[in-house]
Formats: C-alpha cells, sequence, structure tokens
C-alpha cells in the first residue's frame, strides 16, 4: 500500500502541493496514503460517501459542512490538490513565514484565510454575510434538538447583536474578524502535522 | 484660599490618621495583655488555692466583680489579633495608592512581618513559633491552593500542559542538581568549614531552593496582569512541582542520614515521584467526584452547599498528605474536578459564597505567611556565610535562566504557538521561591542537619532577593518589554460559539486526516462527560442543558440582577410593539419543599424568561461580561463602581421620555 501511493503521486506534484500549500515532502506523502486509504472506488478522487464513511465524522454536528467544504462550487468529486488545498488551512503558521515575499500572494494558512475559511462554513449561500438564519442553522446544529426555536432564537440575535457594527443585523467578514480578535486563532485553528 | 485646602488635605488624611491608631492600639494591646496576663495567671492560681483553702476555713472574701483571666483565651486570642493584624494591612497598603503600584503587597507585609517581629523580639524576648511549619502546610497553604485549584483556567492549563509539565518536573529536577552540584563543588573548594558539607545535604539544599513557589508567584504576578498563556505557564509549573520537590526532599532526607545512594534508590524515587503525582490527582478527582455527587442532593438544604466544598477538598488534602502524596495536587485535581458539576447543582447564593469565602480565606492566608516569613526573619537562629548564601542566590538565577532557555528550545519544537525570546526572559524571572521552601527548611531537623542554619539563612535570602528584587522590578520590566498584557476577558457570547464551533470543526478535520490529536481526545472526553458523568453528577434537569445554553443563562441572569439592582427596567418605552401576550406569562410553582426566600434559580419558566429577555434587548447598553478575573481584589465589576452614573443618567432619560410618552404634545 505504501509504495503504491509513492509510485502514483509523482515528484513534479509533490513540489507543486509543496510550493501552493507550504507542506514538507513527507507530511505530503503522508497525507496522500491516507487520502488512498479513504478513496474506496481508487479513482483517485474522493465523493462525499467517502467522507461519510469515516465514523467521526457522522456523529460529529458540523460534519456535514466540513465536508462540503472539500468540495468546490458544485463537483461531487475532490482529487488530492483540492484535498490539501483545503487542509493547508489547518498548517500552523511559522515564523520564519512571516519574512517571505510581501508581494506573493498569502499563504493559505495566514490567520485571515483560516478565518475566511470558517466563515464560510457559517456563510452558506456565499453572500459574504452571516445572516441571522444561517447562524440560527449552525446553533441549531451544535445545540441539539431539547432547546426550543425561541430561545435559541435570542442567542442568535444576542449574538449578532454583539458583533454587528454598521447595523445590517447581519455578520460581515469584517465584524467576524474583529469580534475573535482576542481568540487565539493561529493555536485554535492549527492542527500538529508530523515534522 | 490657602487655609481651605489645607483645611481639606488634612481632612483627607484623617481616615489614614486613623487607621494607624487603629494598628498602633492593636500592636499594643497584643503586647500589653500578654504581659498582664503573665502576672494575672498566677494570681488566678493563688486564688483558685484560696478557694479551697477558703471552703476549709470559712473566711468571707469579697465577691471579685471584675478578675481577669488571660490564660483562658490566650491561642484564639493571638491568632485573632494576628489575623487581624494581617487584615489592617491590607488595607492600609490601599490607602497609600502610590507605594501599591511600586512596591507588591508581598514585600511590604514582610517588612511588616519584620517590624512585627522586631518588636516582639524587643517587647518579650520570645517569638510564639508562628510559622510552625505544621500551622503553615495544616491551614495557612491549603487554602491558598484551593482558591488556585477551584478557579483554575482548564482551558488555557490543559492547551499547555505538557509545555507546564516539562518546565515543573524537569526544570525542577534541573535546578535542583544543578545547584546542589555546584554549591557541594563550592564548598569543597573554598578552605572554611563548609567543606564538611557533603553532598547529600547539599542536593538537599538544592532541592528545597529550586522550586518555584504558588504563593508568591500569585502574589505578585496577580499585580502585573499578564497574558494569560504565561501566567498559566508560570503559575502552572509552580502547582505542578510539587510533587517533585516532596519526592526530593524525602529522597535526600532519608539518605543524607543513611549517607549513600544507589541506582535502585535513583529507580524507586522516579517510581516514587509518579506514584507521588498521580496519587495525589486521583485522591482530588476522587473526593472531587464525591463532593460533585453530595451536591446533587442538596436541593433541600442549601445552606451548608457550601461547605461541602470546603470540606471535601480540604479532606482531600489531608488524605494525601498522610500518605507523604502530593496534597497541593490533589487539592488542584479536586477543585478543577468539581467544579463544573457544583455549578451546575447549587444555587446561585452559594456559588457566590463559594467563591467569595475562597477568596477570603486566600487572602488573609497569603498575608499572614508574609507576615510571619518577617517576623520569622528576625527571631531565627542565622549563621551568615558569605560563600555560601551568596553562591545560593547566582546559582538559582543561573540555573533558572539555563533551565528555562534549554527546556524552551526543546519545547518549541511541539509547539503551535511558539514562546518567543520574550516570554521565555518572563518565565524565568518569575521564578519567585517563597514561604514554602522557607519551612522545608524549618523542617529540617537540627541533629541530622548541624548546618540547619546556615540552610535557613540562604533560603531567607533567596527568598527576599527573588521577592523584593524580582518583584519589584518584573512590573516595570515587563511594561518595558511591552509584554502582551492580560486582556480584559470580556467572553461574548460570540467568543463562545466561534470558539465551540472551531472545535467541532478542528475535530472534523482530525478525523478526516486520521490524525488522533489533542481535539480528538478533548472531544471524546465531552462526550464520554456528557453521556455518563453529567447525568450521574448533576441534577436531572440541569444534565441535558448544553454547554451554551448554561453560558446564556449565565450572562442574562448577571445582567437582569444588574439591571434591577440599578433601578431601571420597571417602566420601559415600548418602541418594539410587544408581541408576547400577557397571557403567555405564568409564574412558575414554586416546589412546596423550596424555600421562598430563595430568590434566584437558574432555571426559568419561558415566560419570565421572555419577560427578562424583552427588558435586556431594549435596555442593552454595554454588555457586562463575566470577568474571568484572576485578580483578588475585584472579583466582579462592581456595577455601583463603573458605570453607575450613566445608569443614573439614563434612568433619568428614560423617566423623561416616559413623561413625554403620557403626555403627547
Amino acid at each position: 500500500m505504501g509504495s503504491r501511493a509513492s509510485t502514483l503521486l509523482r515528484e513534479e506534484e509533490i513540489e507543486e502541493i509543496k510550493k501552493e500549500t507550504g507542506f514538507s515532502h513527507s507530511q505530503i506523502t503522508r497525507l496522500y496514503s491516507r487520502f488512498t486509504s479513504l478513496d474506496k472506488g481508487e479513482n483517485g478522487t474522493l465523493s462525499r460517501e467517502d467522507f461519510q464513511r469515516i465514523p467521526e465524522l457522522a456523529i460529529n454536528p458540523l460534519g456535514d459542512r466540513i465536508i462540503n467544504a472539500f468540495f468546490p462550487e458544485g463537483e461531487d468529486q475532490v482529487n488530492f490538490r483540492g484535498f490539501m488545498r483545503t487542509l493547508a488551512h489547518f498548517r500552523p503558521i511559522e515564523d520564519n513565514e512571516k519574512n517571505k515575499n510581501p508581494t506573493a500572494s498569502e499563504p493559505l494558512n495566514s490567520r485571515s484565510n483560516k478565518l475566511l475559511f470558517a466563515f464560510r462554513l457559517y456563510d452558506l449561500d456565499r453572500d459574504d454575510k452571516i445572516s441571522r438564519d444561517e447562524l440560527l442553522q449552525v446553533l441549531r446544529m451544535m445545540v441539539g434538538v431539547n432547546i426550543s426555536d425561541e430561545q435559541l432564537g435570542s442567542i442568535a440575535d444576542r449574538t449578532i447583536q454583539e458583533a454587528d457594527t454598521n447595523g445590517d443585523s447581519c455578520i460581515s467578514f469584517q465584524e467576524f474578524i474583529k469580534v475573535l480578535e482576542k481568540v487565539d486563532v493561529e493555536q485554535k485553528m492549527s492542527i500538529r502535522f508530523l515534522h | 484660599m490657602m487655609a481651605k485646602m489645607r483645611f481639606v488635605r488634612r481632612v483627607s488624611s484623617l481616615p489614614e490618621f486613623g487607621l494607624l491608631l487603629l494598628v498602633i492600639f492593636v500592636l499594643l494591646e497584643g503586647s500589653l495583655l500578654p504581659l498582664g496576663a503573665a502576672s494575672s495567671t498566677s494570681k488566678s492560681c493563688e486564688e483558685a488555692k484560696q478557694g479551697h483553702t477558703e471552703v476549709h476555713n470559712f473566711t468571707k472574701k469579697a465577691f471579685p466583680v471584675l478578675g481577669v483571666d488571660y490564660g483562658h483565651i490566650k491561642n484564639p486570642f493571638e491568632i485573632s489579633l494576628w489575623v487581624l493584624l494581617a487584615c489592617l494591612m491590607k488595607l492600609g497598603f490601599h490607602l497609600i495608592p502610590r507605594l501599591s503600584s511600586i512596591v507588591p503587597e508581598s514585600c511590604l507585609l514582610i517588612v511588616v512581618g519584620l517590624l512585627v517581629g522586631g518588636l516582639i523580639k524587643l517587647a518579650r524576648e520570645e517569638v510564639p513559633p508562628v510559622l510552625d511549619s505544621k500551622f503553615f502546610f495544616l491551614y495557612l497553604l491549603p487554602p491558598i491552593i484551593l482558591d488556585a485549584g477551584y478557579f483554575l483556567p482548564i482551558r488555557p492549563f490543559m492547551e499547555n500542559l505538557g509545555t507546564i509539565l516539562m518546565f515543573a518536573v524537569i526544570g525542577t529536577l534541573w535546578n535542583a542538581f544543578f545547584i546542589g552540584g555546584l554549591l557541594y563543588g563550592i564548598c569543597q573548594i573554598s578552605n572554611s568549614d563548609l567543606t564538611a558539607i557533603g553532598i547529600l545535604p547539599c542536593l538537599l539544599f538544592g532541592s528545597i531552593i529550586s522550586a518555584v513557589d504558588p504563593v508568591a508567584v500569585l502574589a505578585v504576578f496577580e499585580e502585573i496582569h499578564i497574558n494569560e498563556l504565561l501566567h498559566i505557564l508560570v503559575f502552572g509549573e509552580s502547582l505542578l512541582n510539587d510533587a517533585v520537590t516532596v519526592v526530593l526532599y524525602h529522597l535526600f532526607e532519608e539518605f543524607s542520614v543513611d549517607g549513600s545512594v544507589t541506582v535502585l534508590d535513583g529507580i524507586l524515587g522516579v517510581i516514587s515521584f509518579l506514584v507521588v503525582a498521580l496519587g495525589g490527582v486521583l485522591f482530588g478527582a476522587m473526593y472531587g467526584f464525591l463532593a460533585a455527587l453530595t451536591s446533587r442532593f442538596t436541593s433541600h438544604t442549601r445552606v451548608i452547599e457550601p461547605l461541602f466544598a470546603f470540606l471535601y477538598s480540604y479532606m482531600a488534602y489531608l488524605s494525601a498528605e498522610v500518605f507523604h502524596l502530593s496534597g497541593i495536587m490533589a487539592l488542584i485535581a479536586c477543585g478543577a474536578v468539581m467544579r463544573p458539576y457544583i455549578e451546575a447543582n447549587i444555587s446561585h447564593k452559594s456559588h457566590t459564597t463559594i467563591k467569595y469565602f475562597l477568596k477570603m480565606l486566600s487572602s488573609v492566608s497569603e498575608t499572614l505567611i508574609f507576615i510571619f516569613l518577617g517576623v520569622a526573619t528576625v527571631d531565627g537562629r542565622h549563621s551568615w556565610n558569605w560563600i555560601f548564601v551568596t553562591m545560593s542566590v547566582v546559582l538559582c538565577l543561573v540555573a533558572r535562566v539555563i533551565g528555562v532557555v534549554g527546556l524552551t528550545f526543546i519545547i518549541n519544537k511541539f509547539r503551535i504557538v511558539k514562546l518567543t525570546t520574550k516570554d521565555q526572559f518572563i518565565i524565568a524571572y518569575g521564578g519567585l521561591r517563597g514561604a514554602i521552601a522557607f519551612s522545608l527548611g524549618f523542617l529540617l531537623k537540627e541533629d541530622h542537619f548541624h548546618m540547619r542554619d546556615m540552610f535557613l539563612t540562604a533560603i531567607i535570602t533567596v527568598i527576599f532577593f527573588t521577592v523584593f528584587v524580582q518583584g519589584m522590578t518584573i512590573k516595570p520590566l515587563v511594561e518595558l518589554l511591552a509584554v502582551k498584557k492580560k486582556q480584559e476577558a470580556k467572553r461574548s457570547i460570540n467568543e463562545e460559539i466561534h470558539t465551540q464551533f472551531l472545535d467541532h470543526l478542528l475535530t472534523g478535520i482530525e478525523d478526516i486526516c486520521g490524525h488522533y490529536g489533542h481535539h480528538h481526545w478533548k472531544d471524546k472526553l465531552n462526550r464520554f462527560n456528557k453521556k455518563y458523568v453529567k447525568k450521574f453528577l448533576i441534577v436531572s434537569e440541569r444534565s441535558k442543558e448544553p454547554q451554551l445554553i448554561a453560558f446564556y443563562h449565565k450572562m442574562e441572569m448577571k445582567q437582569a440582577i444588574q439591571l434591577v439592582e440599578s433601578g431601571g427596567g420597571s417602566k420601559l418605552p415600548s418602541a418594539v410593539p410587544s408581541t408576547v401576550s400577557m397571557q403567555n406569562i405564568q409564574p412558575k410553582n414554586p416546589p412546596a419543599t423550596t424555600k421562598p426566600a430563595e430568590r434566584v434559580l437558574p432555571q426559568l419558566s419561558k415566560g419570565r424568561e421572555e419577560e427578562i429577555r424583552k427588558i435586556l434587548r431594549s435596555n442593552l447598553q454595554r454588555t457586562r461580561q463575566r470577568l474571568h478575573s484572576y485578580n483578588r481584589h475585584t472579583l466582579v465589576a462592581d456595577p455601583y463602581e463603573d458605570g453607575f452614573s450613566d445608569l443614573i443618567l439614563k434612568k433619568q432619560r428614560m423617566m423623561a421620555i416616559d413623561k413625554k410618552v403620557h403626555n403627547p404634545r
């Protein structure tokens, strides 16, 4: 299984992914073997069913949304490049990256890109605003069935009220960033991949 | 004009003057009464004897209208006097604002202790054994540790647990061996009578002096309001190194008597460390669960609820000490384990009682400890040896710096958020030693350790150096280095929601990667907790409440209380037409057994909730959040301090609007 994985992934591809996402060689190969183990159909791409087969994801309240985040707009399959691109958001931010060429595009795991990823999980219709309904949906998923709609509604109202600075009763991306400025996003949204 | 100003100034200093008089009075009382007692006890003895002879001789004596019997109440009186003195000192410091901002309270208290010790020595030549190690470890230390453990911020603690353990265990070991070893070498090199000190007593000394002290750290760090990460790192280290200290101390103490250490002893030492640490935690967790379980059944006897929290924790400490396990870790574990369940079960008032009582006890304890440290310094027999004492101070500093730098180098390879040089400096500089080191030194038996006095002198010097020099300079240094300060933690509901959201997200991503990391296990633990533990330990109606809702309720409750207390809210300009009809508001039927005096129930009927929410929604000015305060002086943002004036303004405005509404013109 391991040897098959390394022959299917060409060196140039690894280099490209490395440049795009910043992962190291060993991380990429490791994640590639994970990718192939999930890929039951063995066609080099993952479908939604492949993800749903992961047992812990089924009990995760945000499971469906996370799965959707991997698939680009309107598509049903994700290849390894797309897989890595999404996972790159969760790479820990390293100090030496901050000194890189400022004209180069922002790395995928920068603080604002991490926040944008989280924001997009709330904002399903991609209108760059979290509306009250979208917030309610997420709250409902996280809180379970015991709480009445009214209670949830008032929590949602309160949340929006706290965050909303321009009075449109929606949370824009800027307001989202502002509300989370005290939260240590670099640590909260990073997974320690093996070096 | 000038006369008026002078008069005003004198008047403003009057309360301080009065306080000074009060303190002097108390001191006089404390020193004179015992002197009077010495003579009165003999008198009462004679009287008793006379009384007996009287019975036989039937000679009538006048009935004593007023008598003095000091010996009867001597001990409680002295204790109360000390506590009173400590509290008056605390009051005094805060009346002099400039002083308390430059000099940390701990330093002032030690100075006071020195003065008082000096006074007592002049007056009586016999200082009561105040810093008796037993008294210290059994009565003074537990409240502080319980306070720390109960209010320990679990999340940052767990997230940094690896780092904290590294510093606590390996850092302390490094310190102990480095200091002990080098001191031995120096003693051998020096040509004085220091050469008589063996390697084992030196190592023992090293292990006593190497541990960072939680009391001192708490006292200093609370005043500098440093950011949460550094605070929890240094503080966590000071708490967890107790296990190491206990093992090393007993190890070297035993073997100093025997005279040799073998490899087997070393291995036994390691095993002993694991037993001490894990055993302590286990004891604490056990008692914590018992406390949580007990609190489930206290709905009918709310008055004694806080007592359970204190008693179980104290028993955990004592039980751990019976087996020479780490009592500190037992206390921390007990407090941390029982807190979420107890808070879900007990009434709002009991919760406040626990909080205030803990803060009060720990505050008094801390004050007493520092005063006694000063007194014991004056009283103790000292044996000053330039080389030994100065080298201990120097070596302490050097060992700490090397230890921190070295460990950070290793730790940073595993951390997501690396520790910067500034962080390392603060961690190294914040390694204060305190009363625990002194008490451990005090416990050394004189006959086994003939250099005990010199050790004590050295320990006291190190403590003074760290508390005075490092304690006083750390605040300006923090400013100078522009270290990140503690954010006034207004934990908004946004942060709460989004943090939970991110937790779920990260757990999902970890599962996709097949990576059993931090989040995975935390999620598993939470699930287990929700499914089994909560049902067992929390009163049935509240066990199903999701964390978000509980948080939200708490916040609203607090705001509602504050709003009602400030007097607003009864008459509302209804800008928003009320959609809730009055029929929906049904008063909850209080269960017959609940006392009617119990006002605030965390659980409200739907109608009542709506009312509160309506009030808040239209009245929300500034969200007052729960302060995660590490500061012992302020627990909750006092609504009467800040914002009271604008609350009054708002009320006036509301009444004006009301008038307008009722008299449309």
